[in-house]
């Protein structure tokens, strides 16, 4: 990986200059919180902004998609026309959702449909300094070595751009006279303390060393049933999850009833019918039995299959769960810390 | 759990999740709500070269319905068709009911682990069957015959609850005729009075098991839910260790193969994991039964 510098103030410049790779998407604002957006105009992107209410997954993942269209001739694979885009603005926890998201649908059978999308996409990351929400520094996913093709750092006047792929090269040589390739002993100074200055503001600090032999111990325990009580099973935690990926499959007819469409859309483990089956045996019949999936699943059955949780911090279910449930509460609750349920 | 390798998907396309066009040969009712379908890739060099293993299952599709998974009942040892033994009892297979022979049909895969067959052969083979528990343990049951020579004792217990209700009746009275392995049928009830075989429940047949060697058998149980647990009980008094016991299980699925969630039970998924597992696999994971 190497590194460059790009003054602060040529950065809408830089950016404009991407879209000769294609289509730019950022953050913008929306009302009091942030969605991405297709930048029209550069000065549009909101630098400021900490999470999107929806993470980056929809553009691999979109909530609903056709995945074939079928006749009487069979079935058909219905590619939507995905261009050439940028991204622009992933924070680090968003990246490594998109890292987590690529084990699971490129690894063993890949998903032509993730693939196709995320081969059109450049990544290009954003540092930030936490909030009160974020606890990616507990998940170690407050910075990034991978999973992006440039990574921006604020450092102060200026940025540090890591180059992190061989399309991050071709961008920067968009406009290549922005860029100055001479990494100085202040320089990296800086960055070292922007480090301290970015890990010293997380409120959120948890050892999640051992969870899931916690999780374990505690697989009978009453706050499953706790939090069960005032969950409201609307499945929001999981539309905002970076990580969060089920999907159910529906045909959809056209009128004339002889063709149709076989269309993907999001799914969560916390709708009632998730878990059940023809004959309406329900495996996941209790609200509690869900939630304890839900938690399950990022803080000790990810762990188990690849070593890391797949929560990374990004703090959306602490921001969107309208009763108050969420990873820190429940990692509260399971470590035995006082939690007002 | 069994087995650790992965089935390839589809060889036929490079999208996992295209279905392929299969055509319905023959179909006919084992009991009022239960249907055998016998099903051919519509491309013949397709058909041929078709291969699974048992315990596996695949994907139907019926294109403005959906897609549903069910378990082979066939075994590859007799190639160019799949079996399904499926129960009308959801939207796909009530809509599949209405499909007749020379209906083109998608199925896609085969999916999941299968019975770890290379374990199993040169061992004694327990197989207990109850009502449509036959559905994926009928593929293990005639793979074993097509290569008995591979296997050691065979015994095979199957329960209905009625005699119109015990599935491949005919097959299974033939099979009872062989000599090369113990087949022991049993009923509930009886209301014809005119079943010749054992009354019961199944667990009532275990003790006309004899000379099975537990240490050196791998036993195998499907079918309703209150059945697992005395018949599990049945193969530890037999000692028959606890990864020898393997047991097929259902779950919702969208995929087969690992990405859409539904059948996550801790860290595996059944379409990929399972669906076979061993009895310890149940007890040391959560949820799994």
């Amino acid at each position: 990986m190497k590194a460059l510098k790009l003054k602060r103030e040529d950065l809408y410049v830089y950016l404009e200059s991407l879209k000769s790779y294609g289509e730019l998407w950022g953050p913008v604002g929306r009302g009091e919180k942030y969605a991405y957006a297709k930048l029209d105009n550069v000065r549009d992107v909101a630098l400021q902004a900490l999470r999107t209410i929806i993470p980056p997954k929809k553009f691999f993942v979109p909530p609903r998609f056709n995945m074939f269209r079928y006749s009487d001739g069979g079935y058909t694979e219905t590619f939507e026309d995905v261009k050439p885009r940028v991204l622009f603005g992933l924070h680090p926890c968003d990246i490594h959702g998109l890292m987590i998201l690529d084990e699971l649908f490129l690894e063993r059978f890949p998903d032509p449909y993730y693939q196709k999308r995320r081969e059109a996409t450049a990544i290009i990351g954003l540092s930030c300094i936490p909030d009160d929400k974020c606890m990616a520094r507990s998940t170690n996913t407050h910075a990034v070595e991978g999973g992006f093709d440039l990574a921006f750092n604020e450092l102060g006047d200026e940025y540090l751009v890591w180059v992190g792929s061989s399309l991050g090269d071709d961008l920067v040589r968009l406009n290549l006279d922005l860029f100055n390739e001479e990494i100085d002993a202040q320089n990296l100074q800086k960055y070292l303390e922007w480090r301290r200055k970015r890990d010293s503001r997380y409120k959120l600090n948890f050892d999640l060393t051992g969870m899931p032999d916690i999780m374990e111990l505690s697989w009978d325990a009453d706050l499953w049933q706790e939090f069960a009580d005032k969950c409201l099973a609307c499945g929001a935690c999981s539309m905002v999850c970076p990580t969060c990926n089920c999907y159910n499959i529906r045909d959809v007819s056209d009128l004339s009833l002889e063709s149709g469409v076989r269309e993907r859309h999001w799914d969560s483990c916390m709708n009632k019918e998730y878990a059940m089956v023809a004959g309406g045996h329900n495996f996941r019949e209790a609200r509690a039995e869900r939630l304890k999936l839900y938690y399950t699943h990022k803080l000790k059955a990810f762990i188990t299959e690849y070593g890391k949780p797949s929560c990374v911090g990004c703090g959306r279910c602490i921001d969107t769960c309208p009763v108050n449930i969420n990873v820190a509460e429940v990692i509260r609750a399971l470590k035995g810390q006082e939690v007002k349920v | 759990m069994t087995d650790n390798s992965r089935i390839a998907a589809s060889a036929s396309s490079a999208n996992p999740f295209m279905p392929e066009q299969m055509r319905i040969v023959r179909r006919y009712d084992l009991t009022s709500d239960v249907r055998f379908f016998q099903v051919r890739p519509v491309d013949m060099e397709r058909a041929l070269s078709l291969d699974y293993k048992p315990g596996q299952f695949m994907m139907v599709s019926l294109a403005g319905v959906g897609e549903a998974p069910f378990s082979i009942s066939s075994t590859p040892s007799r190639p160019g068709m799949l079996e399904f033994c499926i129960r009308e009892a959801g939207r796909l297979t009530g809509e599949l009911f209405k499909y007749k022979e020379n209906s083109i049909i998608g199925v896609r895969g085969p999916y999941g682990n299968g019975f770890p067959l290379e374990k199993m052969i040169g061992h004694d083979i327990l197989i207990v069957v109850g009502g449509l528990g036959v559905a994926p343990l009928r593929s293990l049951l005639l793979y074993i015959l097509d290569n008995r020579d591979k296997f050691g004792k065979f015994y095979v217990l199957h329960g209905a609850r009625t005699p119109a209700e015990m599935l491949f009746r005919k097959e299974f009275f033939e099979i009872k005729e062989r000599d090369d392995l113990d087949c022991l049928l049993t009923v509930d009830n009886d209301p014809t009075s005119q079943w010749p075989f054992s009354k019961g429940v199944v667990t009532d047949l275990f003790p006309k098991i004899k000379e099975l060697d537990p240490d050196n058998t791998f036993a195998t149980v499907c079918g309703p839910p209150v059945m697992y647990k005395f018949v599990v009980a049945e193969f530890l008094k037999l000692g028959i260790p606890k990864h020898q016991i393997l047991m097929t299980l259902e779950r919702r699925m969208h995929c087969g193969i690992g990405k859409c969630g539904h059948c996550a039970i801790g860290s595996i998924y059944t379409c990929l994991d399972g669906p076979v597992f061993s009895y310890w696999d149940v007890l040391h994971m959560k949820d799994l039964i």
